[in-house]
């Protein structure tokens, strides 16, 4: 089996996100930048498949600017076998990345497509969905778990109401969400590994297709902040106000 | 979570103040390029944040616990040394013939000081062990390198450096632990080591401990000190782990900071046989210790510079989101506070933090630069000045950093006010953890006299004299900016102002009187050393200005500041201690006991 994992380069998780003073967009100068955590998901497991024998070749995938090289790199190091970088200094878009991903597929030939279920930047929750429309194949999103069976993968998945596991024909697109694995810490000696790996670099014009936005952003704000609660004198009056102000019940 | 180290700042160190890319071209580290470099500190920023700060007030809060049969640790500091040893840290800066990735010894520094910010007393145990492993590259037996090397490289053994005892620490002449010979290379050791780091616990199979022991019949005092690889557990020929070699753990020590390293009383072949081999030669055990510990000093420096660092964040942070006060021509009430960063006392608590950590952060980086020029330069008469280089700077490496690093944390608890001295902030914790980097791998007194007693006297002054050559000949260099041209005749004033100290202090027949304020010395040459520091940082920063205005501007503008800010308020203290010293004052000296 041939896997095509899709990654995106985000604000590190961990770095404290500012609104910029303009409402234009997020602080990004001087901002460190690290692999999307639901896309690192999904290359643990890619990695984890292969390691079981059940995957032949994994293809770690990216499109964006050409700094998005080191995440590529990251992806070899936990175990990807080459990398492809669509480069561009356009603002990747989920319907504009999914056509790319698309191209990619008819070249590439993949048996499965993993993505992160949505990048941390923008919480789109998209480009796979929309990847699988463009495709035409089954797709399993939000996966807690994978299991390749003769042909097919039965994924299970987290829904509102709990879990429900769906047997997608191959090939297929699965999204990988937070609890399908915990992502191995990269180590050292397959950091130097990584550099003899292969990593191309093509441009959107040589897949054919055209990444110029689709969507504008107006404005972004701060979420408002949270008002002081106040303590209800009996569960009947907690209640009242649930089913009539909040009206939620 | 609060950072606690500057990404941005180590980039500029490594790559713009250090030129870390001229070092990687050298033959040694050809496999190494810049974004490798980037993806191992990556690496470690990740490890550091999520495994290691994540519990770092929980493990202050619960320190180690010794009921009687083990000490009992909370399992999060397995967890985390597990992955920082599965990731490959141990051996990162090791050679490739040792199984080590050969990095450069900066960037393990500076991998390192990510872990000792996020949370210093988990970071003690490998630091420790990195320590023995150096060592016994160094000195060990071929038998002695292939039983422990690969396991202490891979993380399942750890190390720990045995030399205080209750009546003796920085007195190691006094030492009374035995090592008779057993024959066939073996020695029985015997004898009680106090305050050893690591000593007893769980976190792996095996503990090797390096301890310091005198063989009978030997010379007395430092002379006759021998040095052992002891292990917890013994090891057969076939490096299998066996049954207990006696070292009895007698009880925990109970500190102010640095938590959760377990520190130890250990007893020694109290309760049966303790097996122990000799590394290195017979009575040259100090020595061998000693010259060893370069990396290890410069990784103390480095302890104690990320735990300035880590709480001049803090306070930082809290400064830019802290409401109080209004601007001093601002009389109506009802105007809103201003962030209290808007405040000049407050700039100042932050900028003499900035100047101390960015400063001791720059001299740790340079150091172990220049550990790894010492390993590449081809020319044997420059890797002669590098070593009386990194003589004469790794007191000053590990001092100055000690001392000022832990005032910028008392400085970084002012910021905060009450919250600073509340346990729900960091910045206490910080302070305590850092109390102690004065204290140990030698005192803060020790060191002054280690300056002044050895290392300016040395080779007749050859180290004292390299290191002037080389500010010197940076001060040319940054003289040629025209905005650093006051900065560069400071440092000169001062220089010149250092070589009349030294010679006059040396040239005192009483050694007594000569060493008697050895440790205002130290700090006096430290503050003239970070002076240099930040000539070489602005010189840096100007540079960037001049070619590159646009990019990033307020960086480097804020390097050019704390310049400033250190030259001004700083260097005149050096100034101040020259002219004390030069009087050769004994007011210390001739204070008698029944005085006090």
């Amino acid at each position: 089996m041939k896997i095509l994992v899709a990654i995106k380069r985000v604000i590190d998780a961990n770095v404290r996100v500012r609104v910029r003073s303009d409402g234009a967009g997020v602080e990004m100068a001087n901002v460190k930048m690290a692999m999307n955590p639901f896309c690192e998901i999904a290359v643990e497991e890619a990695v984890r498949l292969q390691e079981a024998g059940k995957a032949r070749e994994i293809v770690a995938v990216s499109v964006g600017a050409g700094n998005c090289q080191d995440i590529l790199r990251t992806a070899l190091a936990i175990g990807a076998d080459r990398a492809i970088l669509v480069e561009t200094d356009l603002e990747t878009q989920p319907l504009g990345v999914a056509k790319t991903l698309r191209a990619l597929a008819e070249r590439e030939k993949p048996d499965l497509f993993m993505l992160g279920k949505q990048a941390v930047d923008d919480d789109n929750n998209q480009t796979g969905q929309m990847l699988a429309a463009l495709l035409g194949w089954p797709q399993g999103t939000f996966a807690s778990k994978v299991e390749p069976v003769d042909g097919r993968v039965n994924v299970m998945r987290e829904i509102d109401g709990g879990l429900e596991t769906v047997s997608l024909k191959l090939p297929a697109v699965i999204t990988t969400d937070l609890r399908l694995n915990e992502p191995r810490y990269v180590k050292l000696p397959n950091i130097m590994k990584a550099k003899k790996k292969r990593l191309d670099i093509v441009k959107p014009v040589d897949l054919g297709v055209d990444l110029a936005p689709r969507l504008k952003i107006v404005k972004v704000a701060e979420p408002s902040k949270r008002k002081a609660g106040i303590k209800v004198e009996s569960a009947q009056a907690l209640v009242d106000k649930l089913r009539n102000e909040a009206k939620v019940i | 979570m609060t950072a606690t180290f500057n990404r941005r700042d180590l980039d500029f160190l490594l790559y713009e103040f250090l030129d870390l890319e001229g070092l990687l071209a050298q033959p040694r580290y050809a496999k190494h390029d810049r974004a490798v470099v980037d993806a191992v500190l990556d690496t470690a920023e990740k490890i550091a944040v999520e495994q290691f700060q994540a519990c770092a007030a929980e493990l202050d809060a619960n320190e180690p616990v010794f009921d009687g049969r083990g000490v009992s640790i909370i399992p999060q500091v397995k967890t985390a040394l597990d992955a920082y040893s599965q990731a490959g840290f141990p051996a990162a800066s090791f050679d490739y013939e040792a199984g080590g990735l050969q990095l450069p010894c900066v960037v393990a520094q500076a991998a390192g000081a990510m872990f000792y910010g996020a949370n210093i007393s988990i970071a003690a145990y490998p630091l420790l062990t990195t320590g023995v492993a150096n060592l016994l590259c160094a000195y060990g037996s071929p038998e002695q390198k292939a039983l422990f090397l690969p396991p202490l490289l891979d993380g399942r053994f750890f190390g720990t450096m045995c030399l205080s005892e209750p009546q003796a620490g920085s007195s190691l002449a006094d030492i009374r632990t035995k090592a008779t010979p057993a024959g066939a290379g073996h020695y029985l050791i015997s004898g009680t080591k106090m305050w050893i780091s690591g000593g007893e616990h769980e976190l792996c199979e095996n503990i090797v401990h390096m301890v310091l022991a005198k063989i009978p019949g030997g010379p007395a005092g430092v002379k006759g000190i021998s040095l052992f690889i002891v292990p917890k557990l013994r090891v057969g020929p076939d490096g299998a782990i066996g049954g207990p070699n006696n070292i009895a753990l007698a009880g925990l020590n109970h500190k102010m900071g640095y938590r959760g390293t377990v520190n130890t009383l250990l007893n020694f072949g109290e309760s049966g046989e303790c097996h122990g081999t000799l590394v290195g030669e017979r009575h040259k055990g100090l020595q061998t210790m000693f010259h060893m510990m370069n990396e290890a000093r410069i990784a103390v420096g480095m302890g104690a510079a990320s735990a300035g660092c880590a709480g001049y964040l803090y306070a930082l942070e809290y400064a830019k989101g802290r409401p109080q006060g209004r601007r001093m021509r601002d009389k109506d009430p009802a105007s809103p506070p201003v962030p209290i960063i808007e405040h000049a006392d407050i700039k100042r608590l932050l900028l003499t933090q900035k100047s101390y950590v960015e400063g001791a952060l720059a001299l740790l980086l340079y150091c172990a630069r220049l550990v790894d020029e010492q390993k590449t330069a081809g020319d044997p008469a420059r890797r002669r000045e590098i070593a009386l280089l990194l003589d004469i700077l790794t007191p000053i490496a590990k001092s100055w950093p000690s001392e000022f690093c832990l005032e910028a944390n008392k400085h970084a608890i002012q910021v905060l006010g009450g919250y600073g001295y509340a346990r729900d902030y960091p910045v206490e914790r910080l302070y305590r953890d850092n109390r102690l980097n004065p204290i140990h791998e030698g005192t803060h007194g020790i060191h002054g006299l280690d300056l002044l007693g050895r290392k300016v006297r040395i080779a007749e002054g050859a180290c004292f004299t390299a290191l002037c050559r080389l500010i010197r000949a940076d001060i040319d260099a940054a003289a040629s900016i025209e905005s650093l041209h006051e900065y560069a005749s400071d440092l000169a004033a001062a220089v010149g102002e250092l070589e009349v100290t030294t010679r006059v202090l040396i040239g005192c027949g009483d050694l007594e009187r000569s060493l008697a304020n050895a440790t205002i010395y130290l700090d006096m040459v430290g503050h003239i050393v970070i002076a240099w520091m930040w000539l070489k940082q602005a010189h840096c920063a100007s540079r960037h200005l001049a070619s590159s205005p646009d990019q990033e501007p307020e960086f480097y503008r804020g390097k050019l500041k704390a310049c400033r800010y250190f030259f001004v308020y700083e260097l005149p203290r050096a100034r101040a201690q020259m002219s004390l010293l030069q009087k050769l004052d004994d007011t210390c000296l001739t204070m008698a006991a029944g005085q006090f």
